[in-house]
């Protein structure tokens, strides 16, 4: 497989993504759902965040905003997934799930796949720029941030999406 | 400081009691009966009357509550009952430490640990939420699933795999812990894979669950029922097994990021055991070169590779020399693991048929026994987050 397989890293039937109950994460699905990338960011010590917490780690502060990040990095670790745990990827193995160290937000990881053919050898140190995938077709549509090598990465200013 | 430096004050594993082990989904007993039956055969193992177990511990959300139980026991008087958060078998050892405390402050006298699984309804290898059937997902789980990141084998690779790039470790180096634990059981008639010998051929052709892991490098699931009994070594005397003190016991994490932080945690690749190691070693006063046989819970065989590196048993940058199958068995290799036959091949327990094991190697009733073993280690699913471990000998303390 060297093609991707429609316009989405994996096929539908996954369980879509919602905003937690309390509000805790819905600034970086809303930021998803605009093309904008957005991470948890304190204004106190001024240091990025990930996962998402009502507390900053570092200095206890409640005062915890969102600031907008180029969707670039590298790969940090990642896994190429044979087994398809869930029926909607049996025919989508295998693929690549990629651990992505943002360069603009203090090295925090966030979790995606690799949208190019999952069988190429992979480079831990890789950089990769992110791509917006959206699922509009649901009863509650939301959008993934998948991931791209960049093959010459001064070539590339802003992220393809 | 030891957790028991007197022995009149120290706790003891003294009776253990395994069920039956059977694959996943086919036990003919409901869970609850496989709890029950674990610790009626546990006390029957050391001559304890049932009537006077007093306290309770688990890990695991285990759904048996103490409750319930205690009632079905018809135990006179609940008087201790805990667990620990989490829901992998990284509190398996913490456990056995709780049982431990309560025994010494004088909480309660004989405390049952116990685990009982049955997976006829829920599946734990195919990740707690997200699989099929569920429709929509959030909490730290919606920044997962939709990327096909579910199950545990998935939500563990990426760790194995940047430690293997960090230190140039080889898949032969799984392989031998994966083949050690298949050696074990072929020795063990109660393991489910007795009779069933891995060679490396098998391994290398067998296929990927998600890499590095092989299909024999995730651990079996099964269903069955496992518990011990925890007392103070001066009760014990009164009982007919001989007791495995509990020398140390330690559990957390070592990272301030841990698990929950969607894959952020400060040591990634880790075991997240590098802290909860040292704590171990401080406690007891013993030294890695003194331990004599270890059960390393195989979640995965790179969760066992790190964690035993975490406990000083080998230099990441010797792990390829130092993971080779004749250095993992018994009787004489360096260090011998998972001597039942582990989560790999004698039973997925979460773990405590691995502490039974360890008790079984003070006892000298291995079915692969290491010669006048004296300091037996368990260490409780690394990667998971709180893990645990623990120290048993067999030297009065």
């Amino acid at each position: 497989m060297s093609e991707l397989i429609g316009d989405t890293a994996l096929p539908t039937g996954l369980a879509a993504p919602v905003p937690a109950a309390d509000g805790l994460d819905l600034p970086f699905w809303e930021g998803l759902r605009r093309h904008e990338l957005v991470i948890q960011h304190c204004s106190s010590c001024g240091r990025f965040q990930w996962g998402p917490e009502w507390i900053c780690g570092r200095c206890l502060s409640f005062d915890l905003g969102w600031e907008s990040v180029e969707p670039r990095g590298k790969i940090f670790s990642w896994e190429r997934v044979w087994h398809p745990i869930h029926p909607a990827l049996a025919s989508a193995v295998p693929y690549v799930i990629v651990l992505v160290e943002l360069a603009g937000a203090d090295d925090v990881r966030i979790i995606g796949n690799l949208a190019a053919d999952p069988t190429q050898e992979i480079t831990i140190g890789s950089e990769v720029a992110g791509s917006y995938e959206d699922h509009n077709d649901g009863p509650a549509p939301y959008t993934l941030l998948q991931w791209l090598f960049i093959e010459n990465p001064d070539a590339l200013s802003s992220p393809k999406n | 400081m030891s957790l028991v430096r007197d022995g009149k004050k120290g706790a003891v594993i003294v009776g253990v009691g395994e069920t039956t082990y059977y694959k996943r989904g086919t036990s003919p007993d409901s869970e609850f009966k496989l709890c029950l039956s674990a610790i009626l055969r546990a006390c029957e193992d050391c001559g304890l009357d049932v009537r006077s177990i007093d306290g309770f511990a688990s890990y695991a959300d285990d759904a048996n509550t103490a409750t319930r139980v205690a009632n079905a026991l018809g135990l006179k008087e609940l008087r201790f009952s805990n667990m620990v958060w989490g829901g992998g078998g990284g509190g398996g050892c913490a456990a056995v430490a709780n049982a431990a405390a309560a025994v010494t402050a004088g909480y309660a006298d004989y405390v049952v640990v116990y685990r009982a699984i049955s997976q006829g309804t829920r599946r734990f290898g195919a990740g707690s939420t997200g699989g099929a059937g569920v429709s929509e997902i959030s909490g730290p789980r919606a920044f997962t699933v939709p990327y096909g990141l579910i199950s545990p084998a998935q939500a563990f690779a990426m760790r194995v795999v940047r430690f293997m790039h960090d230190y140039g470790v080889k898949q032969e180096a799984l392989r031998a812990i994966s083949l050690a634990s298949y050696f074990h059981a072929q020795s063990n008639p109660q393991a489910l894979m007795y009779g069933r010998p891995l060679t490396e051929q098998a391994y290398d052709e067998s296929r990927w669950i998600v890499e590095p892991f092989h299909l024999y490098d995730c651990c079996m699931e099964n269903d069955g029922g496992a518990a011990v009994i925890v007392t103070s070594a001066e009760r014990s005397r009164d009982l007919k097994m001989r007791p495995a003190h509990i020398l140390a016991s330690a559990q957390g994490a070592d990272s301030r990021k841990a698990l929950e932080s969607l894959h952020n945690d400060l040591s990634y690749a880790s075991a997240n055991f590098r802290t909860v190691s040292d704590r171990l070693y401080e406690q007891s006063g013993v030294t890695p070169a003194e331990i004599d046989v270890v059960q390393v819970y195989e979640n995965f065989t790179g969760g066992v590779l790190m964690a035993l590196i975490e406990h000083g048993f080998c230099p990441p940058q010797d792990a390829n020399e130092f993971f080779q199958l004749e250095n993992l068995i018994a009787p004489d290799g360096e260090l011998p693991i998972n001597t039942s036959g582990g989560n790999l091949a004698h039973s997925y327990m979460h773990g405590l048929e691995l502490i039974i094991e360890a008790a079984r190697q003070i006892r000298g009733e291995s079915t692969s026994q290491i010669k006048d073993a004296n300091l037996s280690m368990v260490i409780s699913s690394p990667m998971s987050s709180p893990v645990s471990n623990l120290l048993l000998t067999g030297a009065e303390l």
